[in-house]
């Protein structure tokens, strides 16, 4: 993997996938996207559809979701009252946000030449991104990394665990991919900066 | 400078209480195994606007103490910051000094 640099001559960010990593990033930022809209933010329990159209009020209680949990904190720990208030007003846009910032990573792997399908044939996909995209995609591999993190429970200091289980888990598979978009992720700093 | 007629000034605070009534409230950054030394640094420095040296000993204690406080300004002010750290995916809360 080489990951993402910054071209000398058009100063643009870009980067090489393979049609397999292409394809595994559409599927992980297409994962979100739908966790993100899934558990909806704001409750439709209105009787009055009227009423439930005329709302624009965000939740006030912490996401069930751990991962959700993880990406919306609470930002008043010790006042209950305030991050509630915090939460109606921040999280829906949070939300949004992030759902745009996944989406742009499924589009532009698309747009690179991504098939919806991706079939036997051996595929390069060359992404190009303007700063405004790069950002989009670093905050997104945050997301992503924050999200697998979070159901996998990554510790502080835990290399020694996974590096102990064998090949074929799917924790450990999980856990390579994981740190694989880490290192895209690194690269994709490195380039920006 | 004039020294007649002073305008109303508390007389009894010391100059740390006028800032921290100015500036009362905090953002605060924790730490979490997930986020890159190098992600975080990029962060502060971007949205804060600290130089590097700023910018990097901030993360590093997120990293070394758990947690670091990025800003000070009013309520308002670091309501702003929180929910910037949120979109960038940092583990911010916001507290009274």
């Amino acid at each position: 993997m080489s990951g993402f640099t910054r071209h000398r001559r058009s100063g643009r960010i870009i980067a090489t996938f393979s049609g397999f990593e292409a394809d595994l990033l559409r599927s992980l930022a297409s994962q979100l996207v739908e966790l993100l809209r899934n558990e909806a933010a704001v409750p439709h329990d209105h009787a009055d559809p009227l009423e439930a159209m005329l709302r624009f009020d965000g939740p006030t209680t912490a996401p069930d979701d751990p991962v959700l949990a993880r990406l919306f904190p609470t930002a008043y720990p010790q006042d209950d009252e305030a991050a509630a208030e915090f939460r109606r007003f921040t999280e829906g846009s949070l939300r949004d946000g992030k759902a745009v910032g996944a989406a742009s990573i499924i589009d532009t792997l698309e747009e690179a030449g991504l098939p919806p399908h991706l079939g036997e044939q051996r595929l390069v996909i060359d992404v190009e991104l303007d700063e405004e995209t790069a950002l989009a995609w670093m905050k997104s591999f945050t997301d992503l990394r924050l999200a697998l993190a979070t159901r996998l429970e990554v510790e502080q200091d835990d290399d020694a665990y996974w590096a102990s289980l064998p090949d074929d888990d799917p924790r450990a598979q999980a856990h390579d991919i994981y740190e694989w978009i880490g290192a895209l992720q690194e690269t994709l700093v490195d380039a920006v900066r | 400078m004039a020294t007649t007629s002073p305008v109303e000034v508390e007389p009894d605070l010391t100059p740390d209480e006028v800032t921290l009534t100015a500036k009362p409230w905090v953002t605060i950054v924790w730490n979490d195994p997930v986020n890159l030394m190098s992600y975080v640094t990029y962060v502060f420095r971007t949205y804060f606007g600290y130089d590097e040296k700023k910018a990097e000993k901030l993360m590093l204690e997120v990293h070394h103490d758990g947690k670091s406080v990025v800003s000070n300004g009013s309520r308002e002010e670091m309501e702003r910051d929180v929910q910037a750290m949120h979109e960038y995916g940092l583990w911010a809360t916001m507290e009274k000094q």
